[in-house]
């Protein structure tokens, strides 16, 4: 592993603070993005990631404050990997 | 009922605890848990006992003495299956340190995958792929596992918008600031100038 060997050159996209799921992640979705009709529209929906987000309170969940429908794009720092 | 769940994850366990270095060299049995199988029929003798996930699953193929003469291959993406084992003569796969070939015999490799193109020759047919980003697997029996996140026909892939990219992320890659930044067009600029060189190569 890179943190055993020091002295072991990380890939620029871990040095640049970057993991690996978003590496490739950002490589997928520019491979979707090159890609002819009718395989980009379906690709685009595959790409999609539904989920929604709900506070618990006394051991329930409250209503789903917000659904959301997530989509990859480059430079979002907002979501976790 | 906590007791014979737990007998049947311990079973389970019992294998993968016989330090193997490779996973082949593991007993390749494919078994029902036998101490599962005779609880259940003390206590419910009339009713056949369920199969546990451990009689699911297929033996590993042992390694052979001898180098076989085809590779395995299964070739896998996140929403389907592309090939199940696939008997194929070699593959070309795109790793991280270069174009890597497979033969049947190859020694156990684990490798990185950057973007690029993977080939499956098959007697006289070449069928090509467009690889995002993944991992090969080859164990020491000849079966090659790939796992990618996108694989596309060359097919499907638009020349133009590829140069469109390419542009794009060479120019982002001179005007960006931070290390982030820079990842990503460089990122881009990989991806792009890979697609090309799959398209014309």
């Amino acid at each position: 592993m890179a943190s055993a060997a020091s002295s072991a050159a990380a890939p620029f996209w871990r040095a640049a603070g970057m993991t690996y799921i978003t590496y490739s992640n950002i490589c997928a979705s520019l491979v979707r993005s090159c890609l002819k009709e009718p395989h980009k529209t379906d690709a685009l929906s595959r790409e999609k990631v539904h989920f929604s987000v709900s506070k618990w309170a006394g051991g329930k969940p409250e209503k789903p404050s917000t659904i959301f429908s997530l989509s990859f794009s480059l430079s979002r720092d907002d979501f976790c990997c | 009922m906590q007791r014979i769940l737990s007998r049947a994850a311990s079973a389970g366990g019992r294998l993968r605890r016989c330090t193997a270095a490779f996973s082949t060299d593991a007993p390749a049995v494919a078994t029902e848990d036998s101490a599962f199988v005779e609880a259940w029929r003390k206590v419910a003798p009339n009713i056949d006992p369920p199969k546990t996930p451990l009689a699911f699953m297929k033996p590993r193929p042992p390694t052979p003495s001898s180098i076989p003469t085809k590779l395995t291959v299964n070739f896998v993406l996140p929403y389907k299956s592309e090939l199940a084992n696939k008997e194929v003569d070699m593959v070309i796969v795109p790793a991280t340190t270069g174009q890597m070939g497979v033969l049947p015999g190859h020694v156990a490799t684990i490798a990185e995958l950057k973007p690029g193109l993977l080939s499956v020759h098959e007697g006289s047919d070449v069928t090509k792929y467009f690889v995002s980003s993944g991992f090969a697997f080859i164990h020491a029996n000849s079966v090659a596992d790939i796992v990618a996140v996108e694989a596309v026909p060359l097919d499907n892939i638009d020349s133009s918008q590829v140069q469109k990219g390419l542009a794009d992320f060479t120019q982002k890659l001179s005007s960006a600031s931070s290390d982030l930044e820079k990842a990503e067009a460089q990122i881009g600029v990989d991806v792009h100038s890979a697609l090309n060189a799959a398209l014309t190569g």
